[in-house]
């Protein structure tokens, strides 16, 4: 037996990406990365911070944020300019970031999840899922309709039953999607997408049905620019509702962050490889519905940023998830809270709900996106 | 009863499939050893691929069993089989831009925990399975961009990363020019001989087959029609029954190698 004949490596000089700081380790990749996108995400909300009925310079909001944020620049904590930024503010900006983090952060996890780089959670349905479990909750408790989304009140009742109704129609909704979608082991992508489809307009007419039986006028503007996806007078009480949930997940989903590398290579692979992946699948689904859900919750079905997040950030720092997903997470929020200043600018002093903004920039990136994949798209 | 060979790494016994009313394998009884190339052959749809499945525990719902080492494979956890068997699979479509080095490295999977980063040793595993697979050249190259014969190595050298005791490969040189074909069994060959590997692979050219196997298992219909030599498995009776098509068995004058020519109606 003659030793192994080795082919001469193939030298043409094909182009290849190299990602942003390939040659670093994992932990200084992240900790540069990360460190830079919490840079703009504080720029963003400066920037955010400044605008509004009344400007205030950037500088002023900073040192204004900074203080608050126990770092002590001698700003008067009585001034107008001080309460504006902290009270007025600061409570909206920090929702946009939270519920930003976690779409972008779902999105990710989702189109590792689904093999597919265009799975988000508005376009399977997942949004609308959770949209549904609110719009049953609010509309078959009255009381719970009061205190959610109309009041600017207590919360009471709807505290935890809102998002919980949310997160079963999310969960019930990715299980759904993920069923009709497998093929041979993964996903196939028109199935998925046309899932999506199916699965959106029935939640949708659903969701409508129910709005128009209980024809409240008080209350339907509110509930109609919640579903498009709206921040507006989201205060504090949201956002402690809802950071839990998504801080846990998060944190679970990176300690499942090697095994979606794998799974995204195909599950067999993940298998051969030794991935639990029945179990590793259903937990991951779990977790990205409860980001979701507990997102759609306070802040309706914002579109796009599951899908324009991690897809910009993949294309600097590659695809591997242990980077991506915290890096996503930061850099939904930076993103939403951008969008949410151009929403409240655009037509100032009305204000337009995010959800339209994050649509009209997602929905055109989606066609070209859709445009750049269209060989891999076949339907049978 | 079956002869217990305490060499055995891997033995299956009586393995019955049946997947959709369709009898997928046969009472199929075979067994590997460290050190040992088994190539099987056969028609397509002769059930190769689905024992490669069931052997490695991919695939459950077969009866009969299995004993990898010492005990049934089902006892096993699915990261356990993964420190023991290593699966050169068919990859076919890459979305995702991972580099070559990121391939190699989900090698270490299975012998790493949730709370833990690769460290220098898991680097030097790999360094080494690229060294031994030559594919050092292509570390920072995207997984997208290979050849058939180049991501095929790449993932040789990722089993490798396994650490396995047993290396399972389907249709590996599938696609695959003839010079490539040459090279991946070659090194395959290589590796059960000199590292003590114990290999199973699925191969399709009959010529290739007995030529880098130690010992071949023909099968037809999800049966197992012959095992053991390669000059003893490829006899024109046993091409007759598997491939229905008549034959003539030689041995090469010139390169010493099994040839065999299908002969005409």
């Amino acid at each position: 037996m003659s030793s192994a004949v080795i082919s001469p490596v193939d030298s043409s000089p094909r182009r290849h990406p190299r990602f942003l700081l390939a040659n670093f380790g994992i932990v200084p990749r992240l900790l540069i990365v990360c460190g830079v996108l919490a840079l703009l995400l504080f720029g963003a909300m400066v920037y955010a911070a400044s605008t509004g009925p009344t400007t205030i310079p950037a500088g002023d909001v900073a040192d204004a944020l900074l203080q608050y944020a126990g770092w002590d620049r001698g700003v008067d904590v009585t001034s107008a300019t001080y309460r504006i930024v902290t009270v007025v503010r600061l409570p909206g900006l920090m929702v946009a970031a939270l519920v930003g983090g976690a779409l972008a952060c779902a999105g990710a996890t989702m189109q590792g999840l689904f093999r597919n780089p265009l799975a988000d959670p508005g376009i399977i349905g997942v949004s609308a899922g959770a949209s549904l479990g609110v719009v049953l909750a609010i509309t078959q408790f009255a009381t719970l309709g009061d205190s959610w989304l109309l009041t600017s009140g207590p919360l009471g009742n709807a505290l935890w039953r809102i998002p919980a109704a949310a997160f079963v129609g999310a969960l019930i909704t990715a299980m759904a999607v993920y069923a009709l979608s497998l093929q041979r082991g993964r996903t196939n992508l028109a199935a998925l997408l046309l899932a999506g489809v199916a699965l959106n307009s029935v939640m949708g007419a659903i969701t409508s049905l129910l709005l128009l039986r209980s024809a409240d006028f008080n209350s339907m503007r509110a509930v109609l620019s919640w579903l498009v996806g709206s921040l507006e007078g989201r205060g504090w009480d949201y956002f402690h509702v809802a950071k839990w949930p998504i801080l846990i997940s998060t944190l679970l989903i990176l300690l499942y962050s090697r095994d979606l590398n794998l799974m995204v290579i195909g599950e067999e692979n993940a298998q051969a490889l030794g991935v639990n992946v029945p179990r590793t699948r259903l937990i991951l689904l779990a977790l990205s519905s409860l980001m979701t859900a507990s997102a759609v919750s306070i802040a309706g079905a914002i579109g796009f940023v599951g899908l324009i997040v991690p897809h910009m950030l993949r294309l600097v720092i590659g695809p591997d998830h242990r980077v991506l997903l915290p890096v996503s997470m930061i850099g939904g929020a930076a993103f939403l809270v951008l969008a949410d200043a151009l929403a409240r600018s655009i037509i100032a002093p009305e204000l337009l709900p995010v959800g339209i903004v994050t649509a009209l920039v997602g929905g055109p990136f989606f066609i070209f996106l859709l445009w750049r994949n269209r060989r891999t798209i076949a339907v049978f | 009863m079956t002869a217990t060979h305490t060499t055995s790494l891997l033995q299956a016994e009586h393995i019955h499939y049946v997947h959709d009313g369709n009898v997928i394998l046969r009472e199929v009884t075979f067994a590997v050893a460290a050190g040992e190339l088994v190539g099987l052959i056969g028609p397509n749809g002769a059930g190769k691929s689905t024992l490669i499945k069931i052997i490695s525990g991919l695939w459950s719902g077969a009866k009969g069993q299995i004993i990898l080492l010492d005990k049934l494979l089902q006892r096993y956890s699915t990261r356990q089989i993964a420190q023991i068997i290593a699966q050169v699979p068919q990859i076919t479509a890459l979305d995702f831009p991972f580099s070559v080095q990121q391939i190699v490295m989900m090698g270490r999977n299975p012998y790493l925990s949730r709370f833990e980063l690769e460290t220098q040793r898991d680097r030097q595993i790999v360094q080494r399975a690229m060294q031994r697979t030559n594919t050092l050249d292509l570390a920072e190259r995207l997984i997208g961009t290979l050849s058939g014969g180049e991501r095929q190595r790449v993932l040789i050298a990722r089993a490798l990363t396994q650490e396995p005791r047993l290396l399972l490969l389907d249709e590996p040189t599938a696609n695959l020019d003839i010079q490539h074909q040459i090279g991946i069994l070659g090194l395959v060959r290589n590796l059960v001989q000199h590292e003590g590997l114990g290999a199973v692979a699925a191969v399709h050219d009959l010529e290739l087959a007995a030529r880098f196997c130690d010992r071949l298992v023909l099968m037809r219909e999800g049966e197992i029609l012959a095992n053991g030599s390669p000059a003893a498995v490829l006899t024109p009776e046993n091409i007759q029954r598997a491939y229905d098509v008549a034959s003539r068995a030689y041995t090469d004058p010139i390169t010493g190698y099994l040839r065999i020519a299908v002969l005409d109606d």
